[in-house]
């Protein structure tokens, strides 16, 4: 294995395209987007943001990640019984019911990925807004990178709206203050996923190490 | 003169780090996976590695799981007239009868069509690029964007079955389980979400290139 040198030309205005490999030509200029100029695929974020607002959202975003699971996102009422459930009840009742795969695949797109992506976020973005090199930043980059496509939060909550309207019909529902956390949090990761830069945060993370 | 006189970073010895994006410059004859991202350490390949085959072997993996996903009953509501067995397809047909034809064209979009398009879609793009087709590549191209943007909108239907399993365990009237079908529906969403990711976009565009050499 040998290790290369970046490649002379390879300043931010040089791009190959990650969707047909084209390789261009742009200056980088703040606040600009930059899109591909055979395929249309983005090239560059437009937002030219500061790691402490990303770190803001990431901290809302675990704190409504914890209502969310930890108050039932619906409450059924029928014949005098009362049930409700989270998100994690929904993966146990499927577990006791032994549809362990199924289960499993709540869980993990439900609750861990989404958990475990905004604790990485976190983990990455608090050093580097002090000023400091976080320790295994390449890994945990990575790992954000494999964990993101797998979280579905917004899948799940239409999956609420869905079963909200099918069981309306059969019971009184009452939707909980788990069911308004979960659209906090979506609107809070999307805020989040827009903003996420990786390009950015290598540079200061580069930065941060030269300093240190 | 070729119709996109256009020069790629794989033809000028530039490689895209699939781990931190850095473009990287590679010796001349470097094997794939031979060279170090300077960046972030990871090994460097031109494309995905064995991208193409990955996603052939997920996708028909995916094409089998679709079979019992929508034979077999992804629900079983036990009530005290009897047990009702619902697959995927019944259940937008009882919402539609039910009257709540905009939810019944939600789940038949997210249950049906996405997954069944999904399949179709991956089968074309691997094909067309196996056979090294000049057809279209933007629209493939942004074909592709499309896939991965609803990838998972298909998980709704598992997500509903769960909550309602979990909401609707009163002994005295009726009890939900979840069926078989819903194992195997939730492969096929994850297989086609594997295959998407390890299919290579770029290989739309090498036959292209190849071809104006």
């Amino acid at each position: 294995m040998t290790m290369n040198a970046p490649a002379p030309q390879t300043d931010t205005s040089v791009l190959a395209c990650h969707e047909c490999d084209l390789l261009q030509y742009a200056p980088a200029v703040a606040g600009q987007v930059v899109c591909c100029c055979r395929c249309g695929c983005q090239l560059r974020h437009g937002s030219g943001c500061r790691p402490s607002t990303s770190l803001a959202l990431v901290l809302a975003g675990l704190l409504v990640f914890v209502l969310a699971n930890v108050f039932p996102v619906i409450g059924l009422e029928a014949g005098g019984t009362r049930t409700a459930t989270t998100l994690l009840g929904t993966a146990w009742q499927l577990s006791q019911q032994q549809m362990q795969p199924v289960a499993l695949l709540v869980l993990l797109t439900g609750v861990l990925m989404p958990g475990l992506e905004l604790l990485c976020l976190l983990y990455l973005l608090l050093p580097l807004s002090l000023g400091r090199a976080p320790r295994g930043f390449a890994h945990v980059m990575r790992l954000v990178r494999i964990l993101h496509p797998w979280g579905m939060v917004e899948v799940f909550l239409l999956g609420v709206l869905v079963s909200l309207v099918k069981l309306a019909h059969m019971a009184e529902v009452h939707p909980g203050i788990g069911l308004w956390s979960f659209f906090a949090l979506i609107l809070l990761l999307a805020g989040n996923a827009s903003r996420f830069d990786a390009g950015q945060l290598w540079e200061r993370y580069q930065t941060c190490r030269a300093i240190h | 003169m070729p119709r996109y006189p256009l020069t790629t970073a794989a033809t000028r010895g530039l490689w895209t780090c699939h781990g931190c994006s850095l473009l990287c410059r590679v010796p001349v004859a470097a094997a794939d996976g031979s060279c170090c991202c300077p960046r972030c350490g990871a090994a460097l390949h031109r494309r995905k590695p064995h991208g193409l085959q990955y996603a052939w072997a997920f996708l028909i993996a995916a094409v089998i799981c679709y079979i019992p996903a929508n034979l077999m009953p992804i629900m079983l509501t036990e009530m005290l007239s009897g047990t009702q067995r619902d697959t995927i397809m019944s259940g937008v047909v009882y919402l539609w009868q039910s009257g709540s034809w905009p939810l019944a064209l939600v789940v038949f979009i997210a249950s049906v069509l996405v997954p069944l398009l999904k399949i179709l879609s991956l089968l074309l793009l691997l094909l067309t690029v196996q056979w090294r087709s000049r057809w279209a590549p933007r629209q493939r191209t942004r074909l592709y964007r499309l896939l991965e943007v609803v990838g998972p909108w298909s998980m709704l239907d598992i997500y509903v079955v769960g909550l309602l399993v979990a909401l609707v365990q009163l002994q005295s009237l009726a009890t939900i389980k979840a069926g078989p079908g819903a194992i195997a529906f939730g492969a096929v969403v994850v297989l086609t979400m594997l295959s998407a990711m390890h299919f290579d976009p770029r290989l739309i565009w090498d036959s292209i290139e190849d071809d104006d050499e």
